[in-house]
């Protein structure tokens, strides 16, 4: 592209009417040029504008509207949705852990009898309380117990949303191993672009960077661990156990992604290859 | 539009020469020393004495480089193109003191918070584009005095030349380059050098300094283009 041409490139104000702020928000959005030039200028000229303070305003407006409207839009997108969900999920769960545990030392020092964990909480919150003090450990305990019900509950939302956002990897992985992979990517997006040697290994950052440094053997798997074919798989095979289920994976994110069919076929495909990885060596 | 602090603020004797028309150092209630700081409305709680408001160079790379002594070239009143405004902290602090600034970020949670330090500053523009494609945006930027760019990821020096055409001839690129982003492996000093070398294509280097103890592993980089 010459120079020439870049006087035919048409500025973002362009046949638009001042206060269009969803025409404008679409200019910016989807309007390009190979180069800059003085739009103030040319928006003087093309009566778009009185002076150039003017045309400054017109553009402040614009360009806050449209990335308002753009970043909001984006942050709707469902894998964003599935992605605060799943760390509300793991925030809420594990809150609801260190606070049992809190509750549990405390009910200990008042009360006879008491059990660890999220049932000794509940159990606490059936006493009778005696003093200001016995209040504030049951009513403590009822917290644990009211967010340990909001946890279940996000973990439920987590699951179905996974299910309609990737429905092959939900399948292949589980929704929630679906939802952890999409979150430690950034988005179902470039988890799909991913190769899948990076999908095998997300979750194991710290491992990984300290092999690229010369420093540790290469990690065989990050958060794909939790899934059954890889933790059920005997150490020795682990390594291929993860691999096949990285690569299947993979697949499955690229097809969520690029088309959203499903593929029932890929389950099978996973099933026999981790058949045959489990046998092998075996006589 | 109005843009009296870049105006006003050229009386403030005292300063480095290194500091730009509108950049201070300022006495905060509670602090020893004088903080770098500029006149504007707060945005992120940051600390306030009068109109004018602290800013942190832990928090800020531009920040960091004014602390650091280098002398950005900027004189107050350019016109900026801010390649990875992220939520604006450092976009805030430049508006304060330029004509205007384009502020360019893709990540849609920060955009969110970009926005918001846009509505108080009629001067920042906040665009939610990418900055390896300079081509979605130029027909909303115009030629700017200064291009500053803050980005983390692998080729920040194909991003520098690809924006090249925003900057005039005697502009000033001002870039803090994040050793981590090209390659996590190797050695820091080794990762500058290439992206230096990079750079050079279409840059001539001014000045680069460290910005330690700032941040970790970056590398500011003043430099007019070729």
């Amino acid at each position: 592209m010459t120079d020439g041409s870049s006087a035919e490139e048409r500025g973002w104000f362009e046949g638009l009417t001042r206060g269009d702020l969803d025409g404008a928000r679409d200019a910016i959005e989807t309007g390009t040029a190979e180069r800059p030039a003085d739009w103030p200028e040319q928006a003087i000229e093309a009566g778009f504008a009185d002076d150039e303070a003017d045309y400054y305003d017109a553009l402040g407006e614009a360009t806050r509207h449209a990335a308002r409207e753009g970043a909001a839009e984006r942050e709707l997108s469902d894998d964003q949705q599935l992605i605060h969900a799943i760390r509300a999920m793991d925030d809420a769960e594990r809150t609801a852990n260190e606070l049992a545990e809190q509750v549990a030392e405390w009910a200990g020092s008042r009360f006879e009898d008491v059990d660890a964990g999220i049932e000794g909480a509940r159990a606490i919150t059936e006493r009778e309380p005696h003093s200001p003090g016995d209040e504030r450990v049951t009513d403590l305990a009822a917290r644990v117990v009211d967010l340990d019900a909001e946890a279940t509950r996000l973990r439920a939302f987590t699951e179905r949303t996974a299910g309609s956002v990737a429905p092959n990897l939900a399948a292949l992985a589980g929704p929630v191993l679906a939802a952890r992979l999409i979150a430690l990517a950034g988005g179902l997006k470039t988890l799909a672009r991913k190769p899948s040697g990076t999908l095998q290994v997300l979750g194991a950052e710290e491992a990984l960077f300290a092999h690229l440094r010369g420093q540790a053997t290469s990690p065989k798997h990050g958060v794909i661990y939790t899934h059954e074919y890889v933790r059920g798989t005997r150490p020795e095979e682990r390594g291929s156990a993860a691999r096949a289920l990285a690569g299947k994976l993979s697949i499955a994110a690229r097809i969520d992604h690029y088309s959203g069919d499903r593929r029932p076929e890929l389950e099978d495909e996973l099933d026999a290859r981790i058949e045959r990885i489990r046998t092998r060596g075996e006589s | 539009m109005s843009n009296d602090s870049s105006e006003s603020a050229k009386d403030s004797s005292g300063n480095s020469p290194a500091l730009s028309a509108g950049v201070t150092y300022r006495e905060f209630e509670g602090d020893s020393e004088p903080q770098l700081a500029t006149r504007g409305t707060p945005v992120y709680g940051e600390r306030t004495e009068g109109e004018w408001r602290l800013w942190d160079p832990r928090r800020s790379k531009v920040g960091a480089m004014y602390e650091k002594g280098l002398d950005l070239r900027l004189d107050g009143g350019e016109k900026v193109l801010y390649l990875g405004a992220a939520s604006g902290t450092t976009a805030s602090h430049v508006a304060d003191f330029a004509r205007c600034v384009y502020a360019v970020e893709f990540a849609a949670r920060p955009v969110r918070d970009l926005v918001g330090v846009a509505d108080g500053r009629s001067n920042l523009f906040p665009l939610l584009e990418d900055v390896r494609t300079p081509a979605s945006y130029a027909h909303v930027v115009e030629p700017v005095d200064a291009l500053i760019q803050d980005v983390a990821t692998r080729g920040q020096a194909q991003v520098a030349r690809a924006n090249r055409r925003f900057l005039a001839d005697d502009g000033v690129l001002i870039m803090a380059i994040k050793a981590r982003s090209e390659d996590v492996t190797r050695d820091p000093a080794d990762v500058f050098e290439s992206v230096l070398a990079d750079l050079r294509e279409a840059y001539e280097i001014l000045d680069t300094e460290r910005l330690e103890p700032f941040h970790d592993d970056h590398l500011a980089v003043v430099a007019r283009p070729r």
